[in-house]
């Protein structure tokens, strides 16, 4: 069976140092920021890789972005996809439902070109607008099951099998492909690109597209930061050698007999 | 009518789903009085009067209760289709869950299927004309404000962005048995088999005095030995981040947070944790924090009482080590 694995990765602003919005509050400002993909869609990445090398079959990435985000492109390519798609345009006007939209045409034109994608795989949120959506109405676009939230999948059988961490326990899904399924960290260690990774990521020709609908857009007023904490934080030192000012602490607070 | 989805464990309607409820009463308050409804899906833990009650000294109208051979097992698409099917029977103005990945799946699942907007991880209401609301984005260190201008209105509540509180008066409490259609593509993924979860363990957790608690910066499954040292001489519970249950070091239920525990010991040493809103929700409400972070400008070190700075690995055995010394 040749499967083509489907990817979907957002370009987002790395937000782990400081946070400055935009002029007109719509988007996080990346001018000072490193951009990245969230840890869920690297995750799906790899679970893509894997699953494409386990039945000899191709993983596929696709992504909805302004020009720069074929950077994030060029990264999936180097770690084992072999093909991306970049559907160009500004993300920050496109809600989860005009997002789910433009995946499902590209879905739809390649397997009319004969390229199906009997499996597409998404992050469980995106790490900037954490909608928790986009995977579930892509779904419903193309009329196919959905698994939420899936650590581990295999596919066997023209089936895709999913390991999902539930209120129930470990939690097994099997569904009939062609199916969603949307991907959870903590199932697969994402690889690193190897030096020739790189330099066959480079010669990878994207595909070019531009949306097929408006967008409605997403339901955004504005963004705004919380405000700032006043911080009365008391440094009782560095290191080990803070070590009895800490155990001064805990005899003081009584919870430790002195 | 505001119609809540309530998920349930061994103890009736999760906390989350209680404050859910909360949360709602509130927009009810402000939105002159519309009644608040439930709907559970599926077995119960206890008999479905006795979660009626409860529900009912929440302030809960109608409970509406979705039985049927479709709900043997659960599945996002099964499940929205009974809250569909309430939606479309009360006319329910505002459909609400809790965050959990339940919450948020169900309630994707439902707007996907009538085509409306919905908004995740909603902490507050900012106005009903047109209905405003905030909510976390960016993991919490960026706040939207979204306007859910069609009906039903579809939000799911971030995990203790309110508190549980009973109602004051409460609600009839009404069992109202549903038995909707499910269409047979809606049954295709559903959970077909699931190992039982460790016991939950988190009981001790929510009510220790002390705890130690632990994140990425604990570095592996393996990391843990004397940060576990440590909680034994303190007599303390172990509290972890997400990012350590999600990459398996430690099990689920010893999670801090919005999706997991929330706790609120006499000292909170927070060792490792850089304090995202959501690890925040969970431990916000203890007396006391002691971060110990190699990092001065995390998050947790701004909002701890007390801070060491420093490589855990050196610090965590030098204070056990200090412990032991005075214990004699
Ligand atoms: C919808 C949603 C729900 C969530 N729910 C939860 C939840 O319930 N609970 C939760 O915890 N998170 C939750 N999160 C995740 C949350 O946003 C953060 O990603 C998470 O809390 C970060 O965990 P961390 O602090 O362990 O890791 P990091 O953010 O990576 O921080 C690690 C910290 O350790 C420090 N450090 C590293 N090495 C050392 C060392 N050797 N010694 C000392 N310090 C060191 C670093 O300086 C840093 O401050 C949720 C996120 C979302 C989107
Ligand atoms: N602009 C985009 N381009 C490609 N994939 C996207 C885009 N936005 C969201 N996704 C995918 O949808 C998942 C869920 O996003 P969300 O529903 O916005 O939280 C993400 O993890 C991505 O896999």
């Amino acid at each position: 069976m040749s499967l083509d694995v489907l990817v979907c990765v957002k370009r987002v602003v790395d937000s782990s140092g400081e946070v400055v919005l935009s002029d007109d509050e719509q988007a996080v400002d990346g001018r000072y920021a490193g951009f990245t993909v969230s840890n869920h869609e690297e995750c799906a990445i790899e679970l893509a890789v894997q699953t494409a090398a386990a039945v000899g079959g191709a993983a596929s990435v696709v992504t909805l972005g302004d020009p720069a985000a074929v950077e994030q492109l060029r990264s999936a390519l180097a770690v084992g996809c072999t093909a991306a798609t970049h559907v160009e345009a500004d993300p920050t006007v496109f809600g989860p439902a005009d997002v789910a939209r433009e995946i499902a045409a590209v879905v739809r034109d390649h397997e009319a070109a004969g390229r199906p994608h009997d499996l597409v795989l998404l992050g469980n949120d995106a790490a900037d607008s954490g909608d928790f959506q986009v995977g579930i109405r892509l779904a419903y676009e193309l009329g196919r099951p959905v698994i939420n939230g899936a650590a581990t999948i295999a596919v066997e059988d023209g089936a895709v099998v999913a390991g999902v961490s539930g209120p129930d326990g470990h939690e097994t899904y099997r569904v009939p492909l062609p199916a969603v399924v949307t991907v959870l960290e903590g199932g697969v260690e994402p690889r690193y690109p190897t030096v020739p990774g790189r330099m066959k990521a480079k010669k990878v020709e994207i595909e070019r597209r531009t949306p097929v609908s408006e967008p409605s857009g997403p339901k955004r007023r504005r963004l705004k930061l919380p405000p700032p904490q006043p911080s009365e934080v008391q440094i009782l030192g560095e290191g080990p050698e803070a070590a009895p000012a800490v155990v001064d602490l805990f005899e003081r607070l009584g919870v430790v007999s002195r | 009518m505001i119609l809540v989805l309530v998920e349930t464990d061994a103890t009736g309607a999760i906390e989350v789903s209680r404050e859910t409820i909360t949360f709602a009463r509130d927009l009810s308050a402000a939105g002159g009085g519309v009644p608040v409804d439930a709907v559970v899906v599926g077995e119960l833990p206890g008999t479905a009067e006795e979660l009626a009650q409860q529900l009912a000294s929440y302030g809960v109208r109608d409970v509406h209760h979705a039985t049927g051979e479709a709900f043997s097992a659960y599945g996002g698409a099964s499940w929205a289709s009974a809250v569909q099917a309430v939606r479309d029977s009360t006319g329910a103005v505002v459909v609400t869950a809790a965050g959990t990945p339940r919450g948020m799946e169900v309630l994707a699942h439902l707007t996907a299927r009538i085509g409306v907007a919905m908004a995740a991880n909603v902490v507050s209401f900012e106005g009903l004309a047109p209905f405003t609301v905030t909510r976390q984005v960016v993991s919490g260190s960026v706040l939207e404000e979204m306007v859910l201008d069609e009906r039903p209105a579809v939000f799911t509540v971030a995990g203790h962005a309110v508190e549980a509180v009973p109602a004051q008066t409460p609600g009839a409490g009404r069992l109202v048995p549903s038995s909707p259609e499910v269409a047979e593509a809606d049954l295709i993924a559903r959970v077909v088999s699931s190992e039982p979860p460790q016991a939950d363990l988190s009981g001790g957790l929510k009510t220790a005095r002390v705890v130690v608690g632990a994140g990425r910066g604990a570095g592996s499954a393996e990391g843990f030995g004397d940060l576990l040292e440590l909680r034994d001489l303190l007599d303390a519970s172990l509290g972890v981040s997400r990012v350590v249950t999600s990459l398996g070091w430690r099990p689920h239920h010893e999670q801090v947070g919005q999706t997991g525990s929330r706790i609120s010991p006499d000292l909170y040493v927070a060792c490792g944790i850089s304090g995202a809103i959501q690890h925040w929700a969970g431990c916000s409400s203890a007396k006391t924090i002691l971060a110990i972070n190699t990092d001065a400008e995390a998050p947790m070190v701004a909002k701890a009482h007390y801070a060491v700075i420093g490589d855990l690995h050196e610090i965590v055995p030098a204070i056990n080590e200090e412990l032991r010394k005075r214990k004699g």
